[in-house]
């Protein structure tokens, strides 16, 4: 049947063809919508999100040794906090074929960095193959449970933004059962004591040589040729990209497996062409190996080593040709992302800002956009669950070197449950100081809303218990007088909590408790917060002194003008922060 | 048709260009095409730029519209015209709705918005303006503009008219606006 899909949705199409049944992972742009599709094949794979990356990869691998096909998918910086897995899973092989999904974000559209992970392919000695639309996402996805299988290999299956979001027409097939054989323990091949360890590692080296030599006959690896007076080597969307710009005018080597590259193929295909041109998006991956066989290529040189390509770069780095465009000399106002209207993020935001001689350290999440004008109140982001270490270790060193800047850490729930808790336990353990705020919006937000341990909900749709962030901190240590649980929309409530944990010289947690306001509310959402979206602001134009006070809370629902500000019914939430800041009484709730 | 067709939509995260662009494409599969449709998720959705991306024809390789080479862009919101005028192919059609939305720096005082973008763009390129939040307002809800701007780029398109519209909306909208929508295309398409 033909449909239209996008890369996420074609890999759990895939996995649903390829016979998996088991499938985990933690959300993450452009990666989230590979398992948020399993659930709709739930009577043949059970899926399930988990705490994070490395949890999602070790559940996957457990399911194959124990005989089932499995898949994990992560986006690209996932794949480091998997990576101690996932280097030795590549060591044993597997029992059930296993894909782990990467998926990079060249261009950082979402993404703190820009990391290529074919690299670390090749890094963990892993066998990568690499789509270049839908239909080889649900192809290669497909056949990628009995080639790991065959090879006795992890398959990572490598894709991009652009690859993972963009809708091709796909031709889906029938799924494929695989038996599961009866438990057998396999202690030499599953037990990495250096011993068995050793003897793995050489026979990798086998299984590497197997699968190049199986890459160079593959069908995954395809030879187009055409004009013989350039040759491209290119893999995933940038085939696409070389496509449009050479058409019939060059050959290409489409390589659909990135490790083990194919040596034999690569050397046959450029020696069949005058010039050989590497389209490739981020690191020279291709490049540097190709000219390692001593083959004169042109790459890098004219394309370039960081953001997304597209048919119009790879068309001016190699024909020097630019599309005739209109122009005009009115400059546009940037328009960056910003904390939706009725945020619960933004009242923490708001009172934090005010404080003086404080470091905030700050973690991934929508909140990151707490480092914005007007709030301005984060000031690092580096990794999922930092903020709370950082945190620590900032704190440390300033008061060993005699400073008296108080630190302040705010991270996600989902985020805290990621890796945020293991860094609290190292406050509690060490005798920080830093004050946590965990802003509980009872969903994994940024990413478009997945179920998470806190929010009593599993992905496929089953009740779970709730973590209790409080009893959690409690039980790791911190004092119950140091945990307080605040409503975000209620300036005061923050402010007092801060104001009272601030000074403290002791580990202490601040959780700020309300829903995201873009959240499905659950029936005990509901419950809990019966105001929600009930009331909305209005501004009574008579008292309105246009003092802007209000617009400095970065509200996008308050439109500003010279003469007015004035609030976006469609947008406002009725969170009241706005009003509470207003000196002249001017904003008033009013009940839907 | 050999030769490959371009459209943009454009606008601001959560004006709703995801589901008038999966109608278009939805369409478009029916009538024979190869078609492929790009989006960008994430962070900047939270009321930042955003675009989607359509492109069909007899074979489409690469999923993005270039320079130059848009053969209408629909823009939800007007700097965004304006933003992604360099994305228009000499001779297309920008239809833009008649709509502002300030962005954060302009609230703040710290860019002003610029006036009179749709005449601007009317001495640049073939302009077809109107307020689809206006006429979505007057058929019931505000939030049917995306669709009062799918029916305005349909008709704007050659050789989209023979494809049974009506139908992908009732394929792709919940069956309790799928009268609204239908009014909200045909309103569009008939401007």
């Amino acid at each position: 049947m033909k449909v239209i899909m996008s890369g996420n949705e074609a890999i759990a199409r895939g996995a649903y063809e390829g016979g998996a049944r088991f499938a985990s992972a933690y959300p993450g742009t452009p990666s989230t919508e590979i398992l948020e599709n399993m659930p709709q094949y739930g009577e043949n794979i059970y899926s399930e999100w988990a705490p994070n990356e490395k949890v999602a990869t070790e559940a996957a691998i457990g399911a194959s040794i124990a005989g089932v096909r499995s898949l994990c998918a992560m986006k690209h910086v996932g794949m480091n906090v998997a990576a101690d897995p996932i280097y030795t899973f590549a060591y044993t092989g597997v029992t059930g074929g296993f894909v782990m999904v990467v998926a990079d974000d060249p261009g950082q559209h979402s993404s703190q960095n820009e990391q290529d992970n074919r690299n670390q392919a090749k890094g963990a000695k892993l066998l990568c193959l690499e789509p270049s639309d839908s239909q080889e996402a649900l192809d290669f996805t497909k056949k990628a449970f009995a080639l790991s299988e065959e090879m006795d290999m992890p398959v990572l299956m490598h894709v991009t933004t652009r690859i993972c979001h963009s809708k091709c027409i796909v031709e889906t097939g029938e799924r494929t059962e695989a038996g599961v054989p009866d438990f057998e323990p396999k202690i030499k091949k599953y037990v990495t004591a250096p011993a068995n360890a050793k003897v793995l590692r050489a026979t990798l080296e086998e299984r590497l040589a197997k699968a190049e030599e199986f890459a160079c006959n593959s069908e995954f690896n395809r030879v187009e040729m055409h004009s013989t007076e350039i040759g491209v080597i290119t893999c995933g969307v940038s085939y696409q990209y070389a496509r449009e710009t050479f058409g019939d005018d060059a050959s290409y080597l489409k390589l659909g497996i990135v490790n083990p590259l194919p040596d034999k193929l690569i050397k046959d295909f450029c020696s069949k062409v005058d010039k050989v041109y590497i389209v490739e998006e981020m690191d020279p991956y291709l490049e540097e190996h190709v000219k390692s066989l001593g083959i004169e290529c042109t790459g890098k040189d004219v394309i370039p080593k960081f953001d997304e390509l597209n048919t119009d770069i790879v068309r001016k780095a190699f024909l020097g040709t630019e599309p005739e465009t209109y122009k005009s000399d009115v400059q546009t106002v940037v328009r960056p992302p910003a904390l939706c209207a009725g945020c619960p993020h933004r009242g923490l935001f708001y009172e934090l800002a005010k404080k003086k001689n404080i470091m905030i350290t700050g973690d991934i999440g929508c909140y990151t956009l707490g480092m914005a004008p007007p709030l301005g109140a984060l000031h690092t982001c580096i990794c999922m669950g930092a903020s709370i270490s950082q945190g620590h270790g900032a704190s440390k060193a300033l008061k060993d070197a005699g400073k008296d800047t108080k630190v302040v850490s705010v991270i996600g729930d989902s985020t805290f449950f990621h890796t945020g808790v293991n860094s609290l336990m190292d406050v509690v353990y060490n005798g920080g100081t830093n004050l946590s705020i965990i802003l509980d919006n009872r969903i994994t937000g940024m990413t478009g809303h997945q179920q998470n341990p806190g929010t009593g909900y599993t992905l496929m749709g089953n009740e779970a218990p709730e973590v209790d962030i409080p009893a959690l901190c409690k039980a790791i240590g911190i004092k119950e007088e140091n945990i307080i649980t605040v409503n975000p929309n209620h300036l005061d409530e923050v402010k007092d909590a801060l104001d009272k944990l601030l000074p403290k010289e002791e580990p202490c947690v601040l959780i700020t408790r309300w829903p995201c306001v873009l959240k499905k509310f659950s029936p005990q959402d509901l419950d809990e917060f019966p105001t929600l979206h009930k009331t909305q602001c209005e501004i009574d134009q008579d008292k309105c002194k246009n003092c802007k006070m209000c617009v400095k809370t970065g509200c996008p629902a308050l439109i500003s003008t010279k003469d007015n500000v004035k609030i976006d019914r469609t947008s406002c939430n009725g969170c009241t922060v706005c009003k509470q800041v207003c000196p002249f009484d001017a904003i008033e709730e009013v009940t839907l | 048709m050999k030769e490959v067709k371009n459209i943009l939509l454009v606008g601001v995260g959560g004006q709703g260009t995801i589901l008038a662009s999966k109608i278009l494409t939805s369409g478009l599969m029916k009538a024979g095409y190869d078609v492929k449709m790009s989006e960008i998720h994430g962070m900047s959705q939270r009321g930042g730029s955003v675009s989607t991306q359509v492109r069909y024809g007899e074979k489409v390789y690469s999923p993005i519209v270039g320079k130059g080479s848009a053969d209408v862009i629909v823009a939800f919101e007007e700097m965004e015209a304006l933003r992604w005028l360099d994305h228009l192919k000499i001779g297309g059609t920008m239809v833009i709705n008649d709509y502002r939305i300030q962005p954060v720096p302009v609230n703040l005082g710290m860019a002003e918005y610029p006036e009179g973008i749709i005449e601007h763009l009317k001495g640049i390129c073939d302009v077809k303006a109107f307020k689809a939040a206006e006429i979505a307002t007057e058929l019931g809800n505000p939030k049917a503009m995306n669709i009062v701007l799918l029916g305005a780029l349909v008709k704007s398109m050659d050789g989209l008219d023979d494809i049974d519209w009506d139908a992908e909306i009732e394929a792709n909208v919940k069956p309790k606006f799928v009268e609204l929508n239908k009014k909200a295309f045909h309103a569009g398409y008939s401007l």
